[in-house]
């Protein structure tokens, strides 16, 4: 009975329908032409060429099918393709030169009030916002690639834009050069998986008051601020790249007003801050990987409850770093490459506890043009003496069973 | 010049010093490779020898050597040589044998374990304050006349440069901690080629960190070609400027 | 050939030469004498350009000194101490002043290797010699390039009788050969067959520059030590 709904669904977008077709030599010249004349569950077949259809707007549930990636052409002053009605699919078109506006959020595809929206094999190329969804419900987005050359974030608009949205898929898309990469404000129960966001103006990943999400297998690379998560909780990111997220707000996650979530075997490498976490509360840290980092885990006193267990930290300049001294966070079972412990009864675990935190990122924190003399003579020695007399650095902030070698992630 | 160069370098590699200084940079550096986790981690102990050991062993055996071959530069004046050519001579002559035991020491164990830009930087950093702190030693070692006191105060001026210039920087950096000191800093930096290399060292080594906290000013700075230039040529200033004072000295010195 | 005209130096507050001139020309056997610290050694120096004076100058063949060094390669010196590099064998040591002195190795004078049996010794390094050895090289080296102008200090200080003789010799041959030698000594009765002209300093003032006849005259002695010694009393 269920292998029957789905090959009945199927064949009502592909099969039954009526197939009208584009281009210079066939019956329609023009889409809008084709999408008038279409029905409910019809194809459109458009053939490789340059179209200026202004604002194409479908309120039919049709195929726009682009062979050769027919070029739709927003001449910078309109929306090219607005979807307003459920189960429609757009699939191979290029789209560009979406208008801009200070006023309404363009996009090259931009979803209205609808489900089962299909967005695939697309190239959006200048698009001010790429692709827009607002109330959309169970909408594929899938195997675009998102092009843009923006300067400045005034001016710029996201890749992805998810708003009021629920059930979204966004899976396989290349996002670089929008103002945020993918974007999430008050979207749920949704799935970011295996995109690939860099050299973003702000974010790579947006994401704000959208809980119950996951986001998996994603890489976000070299963008201005890196990723931001807030205001939001039951977020699971699986086995994401962080990578190369440099400046001084630059974070590879910012962890703000999180709670409840997961983060699970994600590489965070080269980034000025791996993980900035403010206001977050009961989190779970577990089987990262922490490579060459500035500071590979930031946590402010607003923090509580955040369990940091068998994570591997290696080659970052300072592991942690705090601006408190209260501490009701619970690190353990990690790997640290500053270790200098021993393991006297050869449990693999080191006998003394780890303080991750330097003495001298705490001056560094106070006074940032301190970091000039870093690994200087003066300072290798303060930091020595005050790993025998801690006085600076938070008493309780320890990894009372740290690893004696990293763990295989 | 060549012939009294060619006499001056066989005279110091003659010397035991020199061979023991090289075997013992080529054991750390061997050691540490191969003891550390990681020949990332490798680098940043060894550059706390290249700022440490390097221009200590430096200034300390050029000025001992200078002082031990008065005999040597007093035959050789009254031949008929330049002052000028005997001085540089034995300037070079030190600095290549220094810079030959720290490339054997130091340079080919980085070089075979850790080819990077982080490894590239270091051992430039390390030759040039090789140099840098030869041309420091002839200076004291031609102003001061009396060895022991020109070796007291060639380790002051190691000292000096080793800790108490942090050690004032950091001091003046918390006493203006309320003004905006970034730039300040790039200049100061260049007032002491030990922390000058070191940060060319950490621009490469902890890019993550440097890039960010401490704002724009040092990656806009130590980040760019012009920076890089500038510093190298600032420490080059380091070699050239002792050294003009050393043989200014010398020529008008008694023997 | 040298003409140094006023010359003054002074060590800190110590006033070394004041005011010192003195001709010497080619032929001539000229003896420095004075008492110890009366700025002999100091005057030597500033010939070879090893102290620069205060003021005054010093000509060689005409020529100032003063940041000159070509001049030098006329001169053969022997200091009163010869101090040599510790590691180099006495055999590096000629080879090495060989070397740096090429240009003018037309004639190499090794009469005195020869003959103070040197040559047999090549190998021994500098630190291990004693100190009639080094005085030994010292002279060897001075003579090696037969230089116009020999300057020696204290020659025959530490010297065994049989290498005073032979040095003495040598002087004496070179003398002949018309080349300006200048010899500071305190043993005076070994000047006396070599000397043609003395000149005498006393607390870095030249008290007298005459000639060995002049000086027999006037003081009516025939050794030149009673001369010397006559013309102190007087003062």
């Amino acid at each position: 009975m269920k292998w029957a709904l789905i090959i009945l669904n199927c064949c009502s977008l592909y099969s039954f329908g009526g197939v009208l077709k584009v281009g210079k030599k066939e019956a329609y010249k023009s889409i809008t032409a084709a999408v008038a004349a279409a029905k409910n569950g019809d194809t459109v077949w458009v053939s490789g060429g340059h179209y200026f259809e202004k604002n194409l707007v479908i309120s039919k549930s049709i195929v726009l099918k682009g062979i050769d990636h027919p070029v739709l052409d927003g001449e910078n002053k309109y929306e090219n393709i607005s979807i307003k009605t459920n189960d429609v699919v757009v699939d191979g078109f290029l789209l560009q030169h979406t208008g801009v506006s200070s006023l309404v959020d363009f996009a090259a595809i931009k979803i209205y009030n609808s489900r089962n929206v299909t967005v695939i094999n697309n190239i959006i190329r200048d698009a001010f916002f790429g692709i827009y969804s607002q109330y959309g419900t169970h909408c594929l987005i899938k195997n675009n690639l998102l092009t843009a050359f923006s300067k400045e974030e005034q001016r710029s608009g996201n890749g992805i834009h998810c708003w009021k949205s629920d059930s979204m898929q966004i899976i396989a898309n290349t996002v670089s050069g929008h103002r945020d990469g993918i974007y999430f404000e008050f979207v749920t129960n949704s799935v970011i998986w295996r995109n690939n966001s860099f050299k973003n103006l702000r974010y790579g990943l947006h994401f704000m008051f959208s809980n119950d999400d996951a986001y998996i297998t994603n890489i976000f690379e070299n963008n201005g601020a890196g990723v931001a998560v807030m205001f939001s909780k039951g977020v699971k990111m699986f086995n994401n790249y962080f990578k190369e997220n440099w400046g001084d707000a630059s974070y590879g996650i910012l962890l703000k007003e999180i709670n409840d979530s997961y983060i699970g075997s994600n590489h965070f490498e080269k980034n000025t801050s791996a993980i900035f976490a403010e206001g977050a509360n009961r989190i779970v840290l577990k089987k990262n990987v922490f490579k060459n980092n500035g500071w590979a885990f930031k946590i402010q006193a607003s923090c509580s409850d955040i369990t940091l267990e068998q994570n591997n930290f290696l080659g970052n300049t300072f592991d942690v770093g705090t601006n408190g001294s209260l501490v009701l966070n619970f690190f353990n079972n990690n790997y640290w490459d500053k270790y200098e412990g021993y393991d006297l009864n050869r449990d693999h675990i080191g006998d003394i506890p780890y303080r991750p935190v330097s003495m001298y990122s705490i001056i560094i924190e106070k006074n940032p043009p301190a970091m000039v003399l870093f690994h200087s003579l003066i300072v290798s020695l303060m930091d020595k003496s005050e790993k025998v007399i801690p006085s600076l650095t938070p008493e309780n902030l320890k990894d009372e069973h740290p690893l004696m070698k990293p763990l295989p992630l | 010049m060549k012939k009294i160069l060619k006499y001056v370098i066989i005279d110091i590699l003659r010397n035991r010093i020199v061979l023991a200084y090289t075997v013992f940079l080529l054991a750390l550096s061997l050691s540490i490779f191969n003891l550390e986790d990681s020949s990332a981690k490798g680098i940043l102990s060894l550059l706390n020898i290249v700022l440490i050991i390097v221009p200590m062993v430096s200034i300390l055996f050029a000025a001992i050597y200078v002082y031990n071959s008065a005999e040597f530069l007093e035959l050789l004046v009254s031949q008929p040589l330049k002052r000028k050519t005997i001085w540089l001579s034995m300037f070079a002559g030190l600095s290549f044998s220094l810079v030959l035991s720290f490339l054997i020491g130091i340079g080919i164990p980085v070089l075979l374990y850790e080819f990077s830009a982080t490894g590239i930087t270091l051992i430039v950093s390390g030759l040039l304050l090789t140099v840098i702190f030869v041309a420091l030693a002839m200076l004291a070692a031609v102003r001061i006349r009396d060895k022991a006191r020109g070796i007291g105060a060639v380790i002051l001026l190691w000292l000096y440069f080793s800790i108490l210039f942090d050690g004032i920087v950091l001091f003046i950096l918390f006493q203006f901690a309320d003004y905006p000191m970034e730039k300040a800093m790039v200049g100061i930096t260049a007032l002491n080629p030990i922390g000058l290399s070191r940060i060319l060292v950490l621009l490469k080594m902890d890019v993550s960190a440097m890039m960010g906290y401490t704002g724009a000013v040092f990656k806009d700075f130590f980040g760019t070609a012009t920076g890089i230039i500038t510093s190298l040529l600032v420490l080059s200033l380091w070699i050239l400027l002792p050294a003009w004072l050393s043989v200014r000295k010398f020529n008008n010195k008694d023997l | 050939m040298i003409i140094a005209n006023n010359i003054n130096k002074n060590f800190g507050k110590l006033k070394v030469l004041d005011n010192v001139s003195i001709t010497c020309n080619k032929g001539e056997c000229i003896a420095l004498i004075g008492p110890n610290g009366s700025g002999k050694t100091t005057f030597i120096k500033s010939i070879l350009g090893m102290v620069v004076c205060d003021s005054g100058f010093i000509t060689f063949n005409g020529k100032n000194i003063l940041h000159n060094w070509q001049y030098r390669s006329d001169i053969g010196y022997m200091p009163q101490i010869g101090r040599y590099p510790d590691n180099m064998s006495i055999g590096q040591l000629l080879r090495m002043m060989k070397d740096i002195r090429k240009e003018k190795n037309t004639g190499l004078d090794e009469e005195l290797i020869k003959k103070f049996g040197l040559d047999l010794i090549l190998d021994k390094r500098m630190r291990t010699l004693s100190g009639g050895t080094r005085q030994k090289v010292s002279a060897s080296l001075a003579f090696l390039f037969n230089p116009a102008v020999l300057i020696l200090d204290e020659p025959t200080a530490g010297l065994d009788p049989v290498a005073a003789e032979i040095l003495k010799e040598k002087i004496t041959a070179e003398k002949a050969k018309g080349k300006l030698v200048l010899i500071t000594s305190h043993v005076l009765s070994e000047l006396d067959d070599l000397v043609t002209q003395v000149i005498y300093m006393q607390e870095g003032k030249l008290v007298f520059q005459k000639t060995i006849k002049e000086l027999r005259v006037d003081t009516g002695q025939e050794k030149l030590s009673k001369a010397i010694a006559t013309v102190m009393l007087r003062k």
